[in-house]
């Protein structure tokens, strides 16, 4: 062969050199390249071999699956019969029995709303529908009757009204910006009539089911309302903190660093115990805020700071050039922020941000301190039943096998986001 | 050549006034009281030592830097603190950046719509237009859909002075738009300048490249600590430096 049939400039390509010693040659190329490194092969292989023979005849072999009393199960393996006992009240908590399809159904729709925003494609307009009718469907079916208030109907009013007109001046047809002053006005008259007292103290009220308060709410959905909910308010207003952090206003920037060092400066405990015992005694006689609200309230501000501060890291992350392009683009502050540096510095950050909701969808476990029956504490009085005392291994066992499953989904999503997201940016 | 530079320009208004303009960093004194008048169409080349302050001067006309002291007039609208002014001259100053600037989260066609959609409420489609004619000019359509990170250097600075020509500015500043480029892609940015600057575009331009300064420059500035030291028409800027400072550049960046 000559290279004279190529044309010019072009350079005959060599195919690269295949490997055709299959596993065995894989083996001994990783496992046995050296004395060394076949001792500890197999020392490694053994030891797991040893670990995983003990582990499967404790929690399969000699486990019990049947029995209906603790005593039954003594001096065998793993008693899973607890589990298959106890596992709606772990799951549901105090949640009335006959009920339990509730929560059960609660938690699907929460599961939906979480899978279906985890598709990029529905990020748009669409990500508010899925989580206004997945939030409305999973707190009717928790509290089985809404009363929503006219003055919610009217901020939400004034807020989609007013962004629309913000943010779709000049680019939306004339009906459509009339619309969004429509409601923007509606909104501020009705708000305006009801701060006067002119417009009625009305509700509407959804009630097909019977009310269960939250007290007496447990288990997975508990758990789950906490972190979603937890972490959906906390996001906006970690990247609010953020950049105010960041802003060159000083009465800003000052309230911003003081918020942040304050909350991150005290532990989560301390923050949740003031939120239940110490808020009740500064609030005026009579009014009373539901604890589960307090202590959902108490993650948001804690999560919101650590948020607030892996968002900071992507800003700092971000090349000068780019706000500097920006800024000659006459872009406004709004726009700036919103269409070149958050989604640059939120890419950078999926990996500490993503961390750092698998830390608090497991800190959440943290408000059984003040009475709430999260998964972890469902778990755990399940444990003081007499009948059945003597397994907390198993029992705890299957608590984390259940946290676990919602960590590891979080973490590959993580990843897969991670690729999603720079496809066809990366050099 | 010398017709071309011999363009009388004298009764041509003013589109950039600098008056006394001064700048500090800190203690060091960047911007030191700089006059400066650009003519409409004229093309001006700054050139001068790392750390003469030209690059931020040339900052200072779209408010990338605040100068603090003198006066800065762009198309009539005087720069202050007023947000509105200096987004007014934003709008009509377009900037190309040394390391290119483009963002690496939208495609060539979203970096170039993304202002006029937003800045000048351009419907989508002419947008889209727009960019697509001015990607032609700089002859590179075929990338309109390609992200930032998956062109050359060169490819890169197109797309950025399209970028910058699809607000259609009354004037274009150029930051040392080929200091970043490997040596074999200069070459095509500088066409796309000069063609830019046969259409009679104003511009201000901070380079090293000689070359295209004597072919396009009507004004070449020397700036060395912060003062303008010396100014005149290409030819006999590069023939007859007068001032000792600009001879010894001109030796250090000519003699190899």
């Amino acid at each position: 062969m000559t290279d004279d049939a190529l044309p010019v400039g072009e350079r005959r390509q060599l195919a690269p050199p295949t490997d055709d010693s299959g596993a065995l040659g894989w083996a001994r190329r990783n496992l046995f390249s050296s004395w060394g490194n076949g001792v500890t092969t197999v020392v490694l292989i053994a030891a797991i071999a040893w670990i995983l023979t003990w582990l499967l005849e404790w929690a399969l072999f000699t486990a019990n699956f049947t029995a209906t009393a603790g005593s039954e199960c003594r001096g065998q393996g793993a008693c899973w019969a607890l589990i298959r006992e106890k596992f709606r009240y772990i799951f549901f908590g105090s949640f009335p029995y006959e009920q339990h399809w509730r929560p059960l159904f609660a938690v699907i729709a929460m599961l939906a709303m979480l899978v279906l925003s985890a598709d990029r494609r529905m990020w748009n307009w669409r990500l508010l529908v899925i989580w206004g009718v997945g939030s409305f469907v999973t707190f009717l079916l928790m509290f089985g009757q809404l009363h929503i208030p006219l003055t919610l109907f009217l901020v939400v009013a004034l807020v989609v009204g007013g962004v629309g007109v913000g943010m779709r001046k000049g680019i939306a047809r004339a009906g459509e910006m009339n619309t969004y002053r429509a409601l923007a006005a509606v909104g501020l008259v009705g708000l305006a009539l009801r701060v006067a007292g002119i417009l009625p103290a009305w509700s509407l009220a959804i009630a097909p089911l019977s009310f269960v308060e939250t007290s007496l709410w447990g288990g997975l959905p508990v758990t789950m309302i906490l972190a979603t909910y937890g972490l959906v308010f906390a996001f906006p207003y970690g990247i609010l903190l953020a950049l105010g952090r960041r802003s060159n206003l000083p009465l800003i920037k000052g309230l911003c660093v003081g918020f942040i060092e304050l909350i991150r400066g005290v532990p989560l405990i301390s923050l949740l115990i003031m939120a239940s015992v110490m808020l009740p005694l500064f609030l005026p006689s009579g009014t009373t805020i539901d604890k589960f609200l307090r202590a959902q309230v108490a993650v948001i501000l804690f999560a919101g700071a650590y948020i607030a501060e892996v968002i900071r890291g992507g800003l700092q992350s971000l090349p000068k050039g780019q706000f500097e392009a920006a800024d000659a683009m006459a872009l406004n502050y709004a726009q700036k922020t919103l269409l070149i540096i958050l989604p640059q510095a939120l890419r950078v950050v999926i990996p500490p941000l993503i961390n750092t909701f698998i830390g608090f969808f497991k800190d959440t476990s943290l408000v059984l301190i003040i009475g709430i029956f999260d998964f972890l504490n469902t778990a755990n009085q399940a444990l003081v039943d007499p009948n059945w005392a003597g397994f907390p291994g198993e029992v705890y066992l299957f608590a984390a096998f259940v946290y676990f499953i919602f960590c590891f989904s979080m973490s590959r999503y993580s990843k897969y986001l991670e690729l999603e997201l720079n496809k066809g940016t990366r050099r | 050549m010398a017709a071309r530079a011999a363009r009388d320009l004298s009764d041509v208004t003013s589109v950039i006034q600098l008056r006394g303009v001064n700048k500090w960093f800190g203690q060091f004194h960047v911007l030191s009281d700089i006059n400066l008048d650009v003519k409409e169409g004229e093309k001006i080349v700054i050139c001068g030592p790392s750390g003469s302050g030209k690059s931020t001067l040339i900052r200072c006309i779209n408010r990338l830097e605040e100068h603090q002291r003198g006066d800065i007039v762009v198309h009539g609208v005087t720069l202050s603190n007023d947000v509105k002014n200096i987004e007014a001259i934003r709008r009509e100053v377009g900037m190309v950046f040394q390391s290119f600037n483009l963002f690496p989260h939208l495609t060539i066609l979203d970096n170039l719509t993304l202002a006029p959609i937003w800045v000048k409420k351009t419907p989508k489609k002419d947008a889209e237009e727009i960019a697509m004619s001015l990607l032609n000019r700089v002859r590179i359509p075929e990338q309109a859909l390609k992200y930032p990170g998956q062109l050359s250097g060169g490819q890169q600075q197109r797309v950025a002075i399209a970028r910058a020509l699809c607000m259609r500015p009354k004037i274009m500043l150029f930051d040392e738009p080929t200091s970043a480029l490997a040596p074999e892609m200069v070459k095509e940015v500088l066409d796309v300048m000069i063609e830019l600057a046969r259409e009679g575009m104003t511009m201000i331009c901070v380079t090293h490249e000689m070359g295209f300064a004597r072919a396009v420059a009507d004004r070449v500035i020397f700036m060395d600590r912060g003062e303008i030291v010396e100014q005149n028409e290409p030819e006999e800027f590069f023939a007859n430096p007068r001032n000792e400072r600009t001879k010894l550049f001109l030796g250090q960046i000519l003699h190899h």
